[in-house]
């Protein structure tokens, strides 16, 4: 696997979407009430986002966030806020499969953008091994926090 | 450029790999020898030459090819003693890596027993801008012995901040252990003064050499005897070896002081059921079959850069990395983390661009075939120190030419245009 590209693979890999994200994040900054809040830390490079679900009769009513980090794994989680507040849990988690799949399938899944949006604009990174981790942390970290809210 | 290596051309032709091309046909732009340094064909030759005409196990094969075999090795040992300038070859012990080496101090230090013993009440002293593999050991020792851990902080500049030292180290401190050369911040350290300090206390001083030996000529016999460390250790694959060998110095009485680290074959003298007793060093240390070929390939390495000179590579580091420093400042919102006199540093400069995270800068050099690395480069508390979670990270070896620096500022202007900054 090879992690060297052209010019175009660069701007594959950094969509206006996700520049766009990354410079106005949506949904950033730790927010109350939230019933569970985690820590994930990618170990290799350093990023970090602390995260906090609101879950309220089954549905996701806030997702708020503090994390440092690159600008995939920033767009990244302002993504994850747009698409998963405002929906039923079990539907915010199929979302959070299609995003699983999109991001592990080395470049060869063509997203549903009916279920991703913005989210599409991801499938450049999956190219990119290095790069996969930084587009899943606050994804993951958004399902631990979920699986602890409805443990708690 | 005066200070450069006289026939850089001569020295680049000796490595394979920067002739390669990357995706898009562009030629590779290698600047991440602190990370790992390329290899010349004379180590890959050797390497390969052992394993195809001398391949055996080590001091216990009784036949011709262990016998080379067994010589290679002891060979390259000897080439180790030489490099260092060690008062004795039998000083000089082969690890898996530098991390190995620390470990295998820090390991046998909490095992001791008798005046090397480190239990409560005891200080071990290291710094704020280590490696992890420089910190993580020593605070396994301080659970494990119930010890406690200090530390040397660093000035807005890089610098070690040493006006603490006389509180720092006391009679209570049993080991300082210290970075010669900071991997993210390219200081040098005074490691004379604080092994000085050290000794007149009756602790033992353990340096981390990994950066310091690509590019420090090293004369441990020459140095007075109070400024001299008791251990010292570096990895093979920074001084254009091969991965999978590393080095550890010790002085003879400190060694023979220190407990086994592995037990195993090779570093007995005899095996009863009931109880074993332990070769002399520097086998003591070197339980089970060693990375024979490693060796030798490290070996060929520390000749290759004798032929060249450690004089002549340190003048040309420092020639390219004034270089660089002169060209970073010219990147506008770029900041260098750590000193800014090239005299005064190693090769390795990070440094933070304003409005673009560091995996960005490399994700864009990277696409124009500039190989850089990017993230905490195992320096966690040496970025919180100045507020930053990572950093960007250039570094240049004997092989390194102004005209790949001049590539480097590029596409640094290049990745602030990119992401629409300043």
């Amino acid at each position: 696997m090879t992690q060297n590209l052209s010019g175009q693979d660069l701007d594959a890999l950094y969509q206006e979407i996700i520049l766009d994200h990354y410079k106005n994040p949506h949904g950033k900054g730790l927010r109350e009430p939230h019933e569970a809040e985690v820590h994930h830390v990618n170990p290799t490079c350093g990023d970090e986002v602390t995260l906090r679900v609101h879950l309220d009769d089954g549905v996701v009513r806030d997702v708020s966030y503090d994390s440092v980090g690159c600008s995939i794994s920033q767009a990244s989680a302002s993504v994850l806020h747009d698409l998963v507040v405002g929906k039923p849990v079990e539907e915010a988690m199929a979302i959070h499969e299609e995003f699983l799949r999109l991001m592990q399938g080395k470049g060869t899944v063509v997203p549903d953008e009916e279920v991703l949006e913005d989210g599409i604009a991801f499938a450049g990174v999956a190219k990119f091994p290095a790069r996969v981790k930084c587009a899943l942390l606050s994804w993951m970290a958004w399902k631990d926090a979920t699986a602890r809210s409805l443990e708690g | 450029m005066e200070g450069l290596l006289p026939e850089l051309e001569v020295v680049r032709k000796d490595f394979p790999i920067l002739e390669r091309t990357l995706a898009g046909g562009l030629p590779l732009v290698y600047l991440d020898s602190a990370n790992t340094s390329q290899k010349p064909q004379i180590v890959i030759d050797t390497m390969v030459d052992h394993l195809e005409h001398h391949n055996a196990n080590v001091a216990r094969a009784m036949h011709q090819l262990g016998a080379e075999s067994s010589e290679a090795f002891e060979g390259a040992r000897d080439v180790v003693a030489g490099f260092l300038g060690a008062p004795s070859r039998d000083e000089v012990v082969f690890t898996k890596n530098a991390s190995e080496a620390l470990n295998l101090v820090a390991n046998t230090l909490a095992w001791a027993t008798g005046p090397r013993a480190v239990g409560e009440g005891d200080e071990v002293v290291i710094t704020e801008m280590e490696h992890h593999s420089n910190i993580v050991p020593w605070q396994l020792l301080c659970e494990r012995t119930g010890a406690t851990l200090r530390w040397f902080g660093v000035t807005d500049e890089g610098l070690l901040d040493t006006s603490d030292i006389d509180s720092l180290i006391t009679e209570r401190t049993k080991v300082v252990s210290l970075t010669w050369v900071s991997n993210m911040l390219g200081t040098i350290n005074p490691v004379g003064e604080i092994a000085r300090r050290a000794h007149e206390v009756g602790a033992i001083v353990v340096v981390d050499a990994s950066q310091a030996a690509p590019q420090l000529p090293i004369d441990l016999a020459a140095m007075p005897v109070g400024e001299r460390p008791d251990a010292l250790v570096f990895t093979g694959h920074k001084t254009v070896g091969p991965t999978g060998i590393g080095v550890l110095w010790g002085r003879r009485e400190l060694l023979e002081e220190l407990p086994p680290f592995l037990g195993g074959g090779e570093m007995i003298e005899t095996v009863r059921m009931e109880g074993s007793t332990y070769a002399g060093i520097p086998h003591k240390f070197e339980a089970g079959t060693p990375p024979i070929v490693e060796a030798v390939g490290l070996g060929a390495a520390l000749t290759y850069l004798g032929h060249i000179g450690l004089d002549a590579i340190h003048r040309h580091e420092q020639t390219v990395t004034a270089y660089a420093l002169e060209g970073l400042a010219s990147v506008p919102g770029l900041t260098v983390l750590g000193p800014l006199d090239a005299t005064a540093r190693g090769g390795a400069i990070s440094f933070e661009l304003e409005g673009v995270h560091p995996h960005d800068v490399a994700q864009v050099l990277d696409s124009r075939g500039v190989a850089v690395r990017a993230g905490h480069h195992c320096a966690k508390p040496a970025h919180a120190r100045f507020g930053v979670q990572s950093s960007t990270r250039m570094s240049s070896y004997l092989y390194t030419t102004p005209a790949e620096i001049d590539a480097l500022v590029e596409g640094l202007n290049y990745t602030r245009s990119y992401f629409k900054v300043g």
